[in-house]
């Protein structure tokens, strides 16, 4: 089994594997028509208005609760900006009880499957409606009724579970896959190959999705890999891989349900490379400006994936100027007046620092949390969050 | 009851659990046709299917994360770590991942379904990577549950409740019993308590505390002290994380005296929360100070093994000391 179907020769032959260029596949130009040779896809109006409505939502989320971060309102905040399109097209292509196991920028997939405005606020602001309980940073989401895994700090670590939570998908039998967000530099870490090994090898229907944006950070993905891209990768795996416009909602879209339905009906892992451009900083403790130029951002602004879709709309005919004007502007109000009843809001529950750290509170535990109590009536002027809590008897 | 080695105990309660449950996986490097390297998941795949008991690439991280996703899905995954020597690369998708996956969802989510097993432990002459205790770095770390059974009918029913316990659970297996212990075992299915510790044999003078492959070296101990009329309580904590600290606290506040031991070295090792919570719970009962005797805070030798081992002289030794303190 070492050598299955190698050829022999006589003389020592190298490669470094740069004849297998991986093509880009595009649909849709920034002036919002086709390009010459490429079909229209099969996108009714209902769904590219769903898709639409979620990047421009997501977009107005971002800008809002960033200015929010910075008045001092919200610890910590992540944009999408610029990958939307990536996020949100790759998610509309997929049946809404598929599992999506992102890392962080995929706010977008959220919100085209329904998460409410009051639940991205819940959680934002950590109170006491949040599905979390308060427990993680912000953006940090997860919602089990739409099939999205809670996101965790740890990067790449979902992605083999994502492999293993397709193959539980693959035995029960039911037609559904899983699809997996990262970004470039993640694809870095040692879990993105166990991952896709381990797919490749037991066939499971898992969608692997890297949002190639050019940024880990500060570091450019010239010095995250020297291939060209983390798309080549797939070939030492022997999984099926394609490198798409990450910009270009319908490319994003065809490519991706066509890879579902490889996983789906042959058990296929399939690798997608979406090909776009971080326009935000990292996060909001970010600051681009000491690791790339303005003039590289603009030119990647030019190439924004939502002003593109909303090219191809006018174009069709699907959407106007002033359904544009009331969009934004009943989205910017729902969101302000979103976040202003999110942010009174009470904390969580003091108890819910101790509860599911098992299934049941342990009694070492419980015992912690007595003690607790007792000291934060000691000094309730010190744990504003909680004194009115911790009144009662332990 | 059949008369069963720990490997044929652990063997049938795998079997019991896949046939009880068709959610219940086995996998691992070598785990498939093979039935494993030390044979622990023989004829599985034979009877439950490619599907169900299965080969993994050689990847610990992968074999773990893997196993996350399947327990999250809902699937009862039995993940197998050929040494606990090679947990390490998997560290990362337990600690920040299997442990916290309940409590950062608030519950949406939770891999409650996993259990990671793993054969623990020197005295095979298996030098620095086929010999480490690793249980003390897990026992840091709230979320998870951390077993180690002594015997077969111990590992049996232990290991049943690890894998329907709601909570991820790491079992630790030690591999130097996995032949040399052999016992009565139950051939229907039964659970044994996790969170519990056991007291083997009451006594009145000392309390002697230990896990796993170390209550047989305890036990020979015991009998040496017993020679000079030293009447010893030996509890067997057989949870490490959550730990049964009322049964060690009741047994100590009696006895007056304890003795911790384990294999793994000494700094940071599983003895020293033990020795500070009974200090801290009976303080004005400890007749001496509370004794540990570990394996040394080096790496696993080969060659010197038997002078690194906490064997049954060096209980007894400390057993003595303690008394006559």
């Amino acid at each position: 089994m070492t050598t299955t179907r190698s050829e022999v020769v006589y003389t020592p032959t190298f490669t470094d594997g740069d004849e297998f260029r991986l093509p880009t596949f595009k649909l849709l130009q920034q002036d919002g028509t086709l390009y010459d040779g490429a079909e229209t896809p099969d996108l009714d109006r209902d769904k590219a208005l769903r898709i639409y409505r979620a990047m421009v939502f997501t977009r107005v989320l971002d800008e809002r609760m960033l200015a929010a971060q910075r008045q001092g309102r919200l610890s910590f905040y992540m944009q999408c900006t610029g990958e939307e399109a990536a996020v949100i097209g790759s998610t509309a292509a997929l049946d809404d009880a598929d599992m999506i196991m992102a890392q962080y920028r995929e706010q977008g997939a959220l919100a085209y499957r329904g998460f409410t405005t009051d639940e991205f606020m819940n959680q934002l602001f950590g109170n006491e409606q949040d599905y979390g309980k308060g427990r993680q940073m912000p953006i940090h989401y997860g919602s089990a009724k739409l099939h999205y895994m809670t996101i965790s700090s740890p990067l790449a670590t979902q992605i083999p579970q994502a492999t293993g939570y397709a193959y539980g998908q693959k035995l029960a039998g039911k037609g559904h896959c899983t699809i997996t967000y990262f970004g470039e530099g993640a694809a870095s870490e040692g879990d993105f190959h166990a991952a896709l090994n381990m797919a490749a090898v037991h066939k499971v229907p898992v969608i692997f999705f890297c949002r190639n944006n050019g940024y880990a950070i500060s570091t450019p993905a010239i010095e995250q890999f020297a291939a060209d891209g983390v798309a080549p990768r797939a070939f030492g795996y022997k999984m099926q891989v394609i490198r798409v416009d990450g910009n270009d909602i319908l490319a994003v879209h065809e490519a991706t349900k066509a890879a579902r339905r490889m996983a789906v009906e042959d058990n296929c892992p399939v690798l997608i490379e979406a090909m776009t451009y971080r326009l935000a900083a990292h996060s909001s403790s970010d600051d681009p400006s000491g690791y790339r130029s303005k003039k590289e951002e603009e030119a990647w602004r030019e190439k924004d994936p939502i002003l593109r879709m909303q090219r191809w709309l006018l174009d069709r005919q699907w959407w106007n100027e002033d359904d544009e004007k009331a969009l934004q502007e009943s989205l910017r109000r729902e969101v302000l007046e979103t976040m202003k009843r999110a942010e009174k809001r009470p904390p969580p529950a003091l108890e819910t620092l101790v509860s599911d750290v098992y299934d049941e509170v342990t009694p070492a535990l419980a015992e912690q949390f007595e003690h607790l109590k007792m000291h934060i009536r000691k000094y309730p002027e010190a744990y504003p969050k909680s004194a009115g809590q911790a009144k009662g008897g332990a | 009851m059949a008369k069963m080695n720990m490997l044929q105990a652990i063997n049938n309660a795998l079997d019991t659990a896949m046939a009880a449950d068709e959610r219940v996986l086995c996998f691992g490097e070598d785990v498939g046709g093979f039935g494993g390297v030390f044979r622990a998941t023989s004829h599985l795949q034979q009877k439950y299917g490619k599907t169900r008991c299965f080969n993994t690439p050689l990847v610990e991280q992968g074999i773990i994360g893997f196993a996350n996703g399947l327990a999250a899905q809902g699937s009862i995954p039995v993940a197998e770590i050929q040494f606990a020597d090679y947990i390490f690369p998997a560290f990362d998708q337990i600690v920040n991942e299997s442990a916290k996956f309940r409590y950062r969802s608030g519950n949406l989510f939770n891999v409650g379904g996993l259990t990671i097993r793993a054969p623990y432990g020197g005295g095979i002459s298996g030098g620095h990577y086929h010999s480490q205790s690793p249980e003390a770095y897990f026992a840091h770390t709230p979320g998870l549950k951390v077993v180690v059974p002594r015997n077969p009918h111990q590992a049996k029913g232990l290991l049943l409740g690890a894998i329907r316990d709601p909570n991820p659970v790491l079992f630790f297996e030690p591999k130097r019993l996995y032949r040399a212990s052999t016992g009565d075992v139950p051939e229907s299915d039964y659970e044994l308590p996790l969170g519990e510790a056991e007291i083997i044999k009451e006594g009145d003078d000392i309390t002697v505390l230990g896990w796993g492959a170390q209550m047989e070296v305890i036990e020979r101990a015991v009998e040496l002290a017993e020679k000079e009329s030293i009447s010893c309580e030996v509890i067997d904590l057989r949870t490490i994380l959550p730990w049964d600290a009322q049964t060690v606290i009741d047994s100590v506040l009696k006895t007056g005296r304890l003795v911790v031991t384990h294999e793994a070295p000494l700094t940071g090792g599983f003895a020293g929360e033990i020795a500070a919570t009974i200090q801290d719970r009976c303080f004005l009962y400890l007749e001496s100070p509370i004794a540990r005797v570990t394996g040394l805070d080096t790496p696993f030798p080969l060659t010197l093994e038997k002078e690194y081992l906490p064997d049954h002289l060096k209980i007894f030794e400390a057993i003595k000391a303690n008394i006559e303190f």
